[in-house]
């Protein structure tokens, strides 16, 4: 009998490992495998049973429930076939076709699941054709900023240099999101791959994954993936007989939020401060170390193997409007069922949220949701409406960002939410630039006058030119964006920025990591 | 005369001839490409408010006030960070922009001290000017918010504070620190609003910091300040001059309230260093006003008598008077003089003139020959004259950098910026060195190869590398057939097998792999340049050194362009300039031998005196002569022989000989201690005139108060000359510049007026090259075809022995200056308390030494005491120390042996034995009644 049970950090902080153990355990003819998730978190630790009609899932399981199971007595936890949960069923899962099926760290399971098709059509292809190929599936960087990832490949292509990089972002800290770090536990030879054809496509020969500090199991399982990608010929010399080299790396980041930002990214890389570049010049031309470099974010590059396996109007063929393809999003928050759902551009953010989400865990109203991490806009309960789409959320002063979801139910201070932003900026401000450096902090203390009620109408005029000078004036997305959950706190909630005597300062101020 | 304030453009300079036209409100402005948007309105008259930006730095973008609309373009991009595209049209002044710079001031101002009234920075922090520029009116925020106001001032430095409360963390002074002084001392600590400029976590003396100044001059604020404006207000004016320490002869604004110098500035558009200083040119000029100063004349008969203190007709008359004694009772070569390269080209012109046309003798010699003498021997006799081949930009295109027998982070600082700038950018670079500077590993910069040789092996290496040139097939063969002469002959020479990397292993402590891999990298590794200092030349063999890296080069064509070239670093302010001027015994200016009889006739009719032809004494020579009788007067003019001549018991047995000896000097130094006549010299904040070089580049000197003596050194000379019968008549130096001018070809277009016009210029300077001449040999060597020199290695005789097991090699650290006359009367001694005997840590443990142990250390011909400094930068049997402190006498132990063919010093080989010390020896005991008294055996 063959028994997946996750090795995902969600699903082991839930108990995954002593559910393993105790199939282990429980004698002869049980193989457990140590899957990825699923990604319904709600639901781990996830056991799924391999039958002849299938994988039966079981969950959220307890060591306790292991006889059961195995005796396949266990009716209670038995949700049926997983890939015909209707969570499962609604995606369409091409990052993520794998996590959750597969062990992460068997290269056979990876190439009797499709792995690697992707790299080996690449290499029979002319650089500048598969650089065409990612600009024609209309894919774009799921980092956050959209930038056609085609476009940004073609720059580094055209870039004369010796030496080119791929560094993969993969310092996941926007509240609320969690894919790259169930991407990189789940399957990273995606990973590898996408960026083995990213390096081939640019002409690159070395790359780094620039993986948070917080992320200490996907760092050692990516290791090990890299290890054996290069005992397979995956990585190194003459990949799969092309003729192409190409090395790669893992460098730990080191608690700087900051750093996920592309240029402080790279002077991290580079054994630096992690601090803000200005662009121009851009890391495709002057990039790691003053070479052109792509860098993209993992769910970037994880998408890339699909489009070459299966063709670039494939790709195309989903999302809507320029929006081409899936994205992953991420449930957190307050949420009856949280974790991630791949699927095509164009589904509202009220299906999301409430029908595949099922409302708040609380179950008392939704009346915000914050969608693009901590720099995204909140968007009211009455503007769920919005399909999830680069351009329609743009309109609405709102963002994608990296699909974090963080629903917040109707006891929410929003006053205290601005303060948050404020305060979150100011804590994680990189500090070279005066907006961000000083103006975040000013920010805080000028929605504490206005809760005051100290000349609240000054203030919040104060409040009002800040947030454009942060805006207009910022070296980076960091302080440019900071104003997006302030002002859309100030426009959809006005009510809660009349004075009082005190605010609940204790009550969020630890809310900043929900993933 | 008011204040310079150069116009600060913002962003540097972009190369390249490509050029782009914008529109900047409405003004069209043409640009080189590369340009920032920010520079290009600076050039049409347009100055976008700025904090972060200045053009000695690369933009940061982090004030975000230099905002401007840019049509076409969304949004409001920082015009430091733009660069200028075709066709652009720049908005630098619109309501949007006027409101978001008003914003970031508000910003600043809610976090800054309010004290402007009473602030050191008052009239000249670019804070207080863009917050009238931008129109601040209110700070909304209040100023009761978060804040750094009580941050602690850090007054470590002797000369500079850091009040952390009145920074605006624009990093103007990290980046400094790091892009132009290349030390990376500073950085900032934290993040966001807590992000705070620190020196590593340390106060400023006790980190990394070297004291440059580069970060006090790029803050924009009160925050990095000079202690001297703190103590006496805002200069008024300014005069731009040239520093007289080093050779690198960098530009400074004196900057004066009055007649009171407030600091010293460096300009930017001075040609050696652009902008840049180093803790010598920077702070440490407040010797010329130290009380130990003399500015009377002095006599007396006997140096047993006390000086007795006299007017400037009186010690002028006296001084004549005894020289023609002297001559009449001994001949007229018993007397002579010694020119100094401290003093100004006119000084050390007149001098010289003095000594041959009214001693009537060419008994001249000059400080040059301790030290750069077998610079101009090699060089003449390779290329066809006595000058580096390249100006210090050069290093900037430079591939692979050799350095030998030089530590230029030390002893030309900032020189040394300019080249570690090339080596972060990725030249290679190879050091040649026995002991392990610090160029070999530093901040972002680390050498190919290190070749620890043994002291006094120079040529062996030498060899050994133009061996593997040869014999690899690496010779530059278009360039030797068609610029040089002699390749045969040397080829054959160098290509004998006892030339090789493997047979010279043994002499010279090289690895054979490691020296054919860094003669393969010199040979094929693009433009490479050589830079040397005093490691070469002063040897026996120095001499023969130059002219084996002049080989060198020439046989990998590395000579005549830019990037390349065979380069000494020259020791003194003016080495160069009075090696120029006809210092040398045997040459008059511009190297002229005396000898050649129609060079004498242009100097005889201009000096209607005879000059006779052959050459007079050398400083060795004088010396001897002086011991045995027939040498009885000497003129000395700022040069402490005392202290820097070898063998300081030989030199004090020639000075007790003297019938008459003058000392012209800022202060009694060792020598003019034994003196007869005190003439008081001149600092260079008085004089007026030019210095050269080591890149041959002419300098002003001008003088920012009158001469605190009462008189020119110039002045001095021609009255002594007169009063032995000689009128020599100036109206001022620029008429001596004129005839100097007159006399010498490769000057022949120099002028005072040109020089004010130009800034400066590197001679050759006339009508071929009427603005001078960077870069030399470009189409043809000086001598015609360059000339190959065999250069066969002879050891030296000063070899280890069982009673001086060690070899001992002296060189300068970067705080203190030569003999320290300057220096040490400076806050300069806060890093440089006293000399210090490196010591290998296997040679410190043998002899029972620790770290900061009184060490002794003798020689065959003298002993001193300092303290040990147990280190591994030194190899195994090498000890080093400086020669900064007279108490220490460094010189005690250095040896009478000398370059073969200039009799140049062997300062960096003398056999030595260390031992542990409990007591200093009764030299030093006896050091304040008396200058070091000399041992007996």
């Amino acid at each position: 009998m063959t028994v997946y049970v996750p090795r995902d950090s969600a699903a082991c902080s839930v108990g995954a490992d002593e559910v393993a153990a105790a199939f282990e355990a429980s004698g002869a003819g049980v193989r457990v495998v140590r899957n990825g998730s699923r990604g319904m978190l709600w639901l781990e630790p996830l056991v799924e049973v391999v039958t002849d009609a299938g994988r039966i899932g079981y969950g959220p399981v307890t060591p306790a429930d292991v006889p059961s199971i195995l005796d396949g007595t266990n009716q209670e936890l038995s949700l049926g076939l997983v890939e015909e949960l209707p969570w499962m069923a609604a995606q369409n899962r091409l990052c993520f076709k794998r996590v959750g099926v597969t062990d992460p760290l068997s290269a056979d399971d990876y190439l009797s699941h499709g792995g690697m098709e992707g790299l080996r059509k690449a290499i029979t292809l002319a650089p500048a054709d598969v650089v065409a190929q990612v600009t024609e599936s209309g894919l774009r960087g799921r980092g956050g900023a959209g930038f056609p990832a085609g476009i940004k490949w073609k720059t580094v292509l055209d870039t004369p240099g010796e030496l080119k990089f791929v560094c993969c972002n993969a310092d996941e800290g926007d509240s609320g999101t969690f894919a790259d770090r169930m991407l990189i536990e789940g399957d990273p030879f995606c990973l590898i791959e996408g960026m083995t054809i990213a390096a081939y496509a640019t002409g690159a020969t070395e790359g780094y994954i620039y993986l948070r500090s917080e992320y200490p199991d996907a760092g050692r399982t990516l290791k090990q993936a890299i290890e054996i990608a290069y005992a397979r010929g995956w990585l190194g010399q003459n990949i799969l007989g092309s003729g192409h080299t190409f090395d790669l790396f893992v460098r730990m980041g080191a608690g700087a939020y900051i750093c996920g930002e592309e240029t402080s990214m790279l002077d991290s890389l580079e054994g630096k401060r992690g601090m803000v570049r200005a662009k121009p010049p851009i890391p495709a031309i002057t990039g790691l170390f003053g070479k052109p470099t792509v860098v993209n974010n993992v769910l970037t590059l994880a998408s890339v193997p699909a489009i070459l396996a299966d063709g670039a109007e494939a790709y195309a063929a989903l999302g809507m409007e320029r929006s081409r393809g899936t994205q992953v999003f991420q449930l957190a928050g307050n949420i009856a069922r949280g974790g991630v759902f791949e699927t095509a551009f164009g589904m509202s953010l009220a299906e999301l949220v409430n029908d595949f989400g099922g409302g708040t865990r609380s179950g008392r109203p939704v009346r915000a949701v914050q969608v693009g991490g901590p720099l995204g806009a909140y968007l009211p309960a009455d503007r769920l409406d919005l399909p999830l789409d680069y351009e329609a959320f743009a309109a609405a002063n709102a963002m994608l960002g990296h699909g974090g979801i963080v629903v917040f139910d109707d006891t929410v201070d929003m006053a205290a939410m601005a303060r948050f932003a404020m305060e979150f900026c100011a804590e994680e401000s990189c500090g070279k630039c005066t907006p961000c450096r000083v103006g975040s902090v000013r920010g805080v203390e000028t929605i504490d006058k206005i809760v005051a009620g100290q000349d609240t109408d000054t203030n919040l005029a104060l409040l009002n030119d800040l947030c454009e000078l942060m805006t207009d004036g910022s070296l980076c997305a960091m302080g440019g964006l900071t104003p997006n959950p302030v002002l859309s706190a100030l426009k959809h909630f006005p009510d809660d920025f009349t004075p009082r005597t005190a605010l609940p300062i204790a009550a969020v101020s630890h809310q900043e990591k929900t993933s | 005369m008011s204040l310079i304030k150069e116009h600060d453009l913002g962003t540097p300079a972009q190369p390249g001839e490509a050029t782009i036209t914008v529109e900047v409100d409405g003004h069209p402005v043409t640009v080189p490409e590369g340009t920032s948007v920010m520079r290009a309105a600076a050039l049409s008259g347009i100055d976008i408010p700025k904090l972060c930006a200045t053009d000695s730095l690369e933009a940061f973008g982090s004030c975000r006030l230099c905002l401007v609309e840019i049509d076409g373009r969304k949004g409001t991009p920082a015009s430091c960070t733009t660069p200028v595209a075709p066709g652009m049209k720049v908005r630098t002044q619109t309501p949007r922009l006027e409101k978001l710079r008003q914003g970031v001031m508000e910003l600043y101002i809610s976090d800054h001290p309010l004290d402007c009234l009473t602030c050191s920075a008052n009239g000249d922090c670019e804070l207080q000017d863009m917050s009238g520029v931008v129109g601040l009116r209110q700070v909304r925020y209040g100023y009761e918010g978060e804040n750094h106001l009580d941050l602690l001032t850090d007054e470590s430095n002797p000369y500079f504070n850091f009040e952390a409360s009145k920074c605006i963390a624009c990093s103007r002074c990290v980046r400094a620190c790091g892009e132009i002084q290349g030390t990376f001392a500073l950085t900032i600590e934290g993040r966001g609003f807590e992000s705070k400029v620190s020196a590593g976590g340390v106060d400023f003396m006790n980190s990394e910091c070297v004291s440059c100044g580069a970060c006090v001059q790029a803050c924009p604020t009160a925050t990095l300040q000079e202690k001297s404006v703190v103590d006496l207000g805002m200069p008024t004016r300014s005069v731009v001059t040239t520093c007289a320490y080093c050779g690198v002869g960098c530009s400074f604004k004196a900057e004066l309230r009055g007649d009171e110098l407030v600091r010293m500035v460096p300009y930017k558009d001075g040609g050696a260093n652009e902008g840049h200083s180093c803790v010598k040119g920077r702070f440490a000029f407040g010797y010329a006003t130290h009380p130990d100063r003399k500015l009377e004349p002095m006599i007396r008969e006997s140096i047993q008598d006390e000086w007795q203190v006299v007017d400037w007709e009186t010690a002028i008359t006296y001084t004549a008077r005894k020289l023609r004694e002297v001559q009449e009772k001994y001949g007229q070569g018993s007397i002579g003089g010694i020119t100094s390269s401290r003093t100004t080209n006119e000084e050390v012109y007149v001098v010289q003139k003095m000594i041959r046309a009214a001693f009537g003798n060419n008994n001249v010699d000059t400080c040059a020959r301790v030290c750069h003498s077998p610079t101009g021997y090699g060089l003449k006799q390779t290329f066809g004259t006595s000058a580096g081949t390249q100006d210090f930009k050069s290093v900037a295109a430079a591939d692979v950098i050799v350095v030998i027998g030089a530590n230029p982070t030390d002893a030309h600082p900032v020189f040394a910026s300019r080249m570690k700038k090339r080596l972060r950018e990725g030249a290679k670079l190879i050091v040649v060195d026995p002991r392990r500077i610090d160029l070999v590993r530093s901040p972002h910069v680390e050498a190919q190869h290190h070749l620890k040789l043994q002291p006094g092996t120079n040529v062996a290496v030498v060899n050994a590398f133009a061996h593997v040139v040869v014999t690899e097939g690496l010779v530059a063969d278009d360039f030797v057939a068609e610029r040089c002469e002699g390749y045969e002959d040397w080829a054959e020479f160098i290509a004998r097998p006892e030339n090789s990397p493997e047979a010279t292993e043994s002499i010279t402590g090289v690895p054979a792999a490691e020296l054919r891999a860094a003669a393969r990298l010199y040979a094929t590794g693009g433009n490479a340049a050589i830079y040397y200092g005093l490691g070469v030349t002063e040897h026996s063999q120095g001499s023969t050194m130059v002219i084996g890296m002049a080989n060198l080069a020439m046989a990998t064509g590395n000579i005549g362009r830019d990037g390349v070239g065979v380069n000494p670093l020259r020791g003194q302010n003016n080495v160069q300039g009075s090696c120029d001027m006809g210092s040398f015994p045997h040459e008059l200016s511009g190297y002229r031998h005396v000898a050649d009889d129609a060079v004498r006739e242009t100097f005889e009719a201009v000096w209607g005196r005879p000059v006779l032809p052959e050459p007079g004494l050398r400083i060795p020579n004088m010396f001897d002569a002086a011991i045995d009788g027939s040498f009885k007067a000497l003129f000395v003019q700022g040069e402490d022989i005392a202290q820097s001549d070898p063998n300081t018991k030989h030199v004090f047995a020639a000075l007790e000989s003297l019938d008459l000896l003058v000392v012209q000097d800022l202060f009694i130094n060792e020598t003019a201690k034994m003196a007869h006549v005190f003439l008081p010299g001149t600092s260079f904040l008085e004089k007026d005139g030019t210095f050269t070089n080591a890149e041959r580049r002419i300098n002003r000197v001008r003088p920012v108060m009158a001469p605190k003596t009462g008189k020119h050194e110039w002045q001095v000379a021609c009255e002594i000359a007169e009063a032995m019968g000689y009128p020599m008549k100036y109206g001022n130096p620029s008429e001596i510049m004129d005839e100097i001018a007159a006399l010498t070809p490769t000057f022949a277009g120099v002028s005072f007026d040109k020089l004010d016009k130009l800034g400066s210029v590197q001679w050759p300077c006339n009508d071929n090259a009427p603005e001078g001449t960077p870069i030399m040999h470009v189409d043809g060597f000086v001598r015609g075809k360059g000339h190959f020199v065999p250069t066969t290695f002879v050891p030296t005789d000063e070899r280890s022995t069982r009673k001086y097991p060690l070899i001992l090699t002296t060189g300068r650290i970067l705080s203190q200056y030569n003999v320290g006359a300057q220096t040490r009367r400076t806050a300069n001694v806060a890093w440089h308390p006293e000399d210090l005997l490196e010591i290998h840590p296997h040679d410190a443990e043998v002899r029972g030494i620790n770290d900061g142990d009184m060490v002794s250390l003798a020689s065959r011909v003298g002993e001193t005491t300092l303290r040990a400094m147990v280190s591994d930068r030194m190899p195994v049997g090498v000890v080093y120390t400086t020669f900064h402190h007279p108490i220490t006498g460094a010189n005690v132990v250095t040896t009478e042996n000398s370059d073969w063919a200039t009799n140049c010093p062997e300062y960096k080989v003398t056999a030595v034995q260390v031992g542990l010390k409990t007591q200093a020896v009764p030299t030093q005991e006896a050091h304040e009644e008396r200058p070091i008294t000399v041992l007996t055996d």
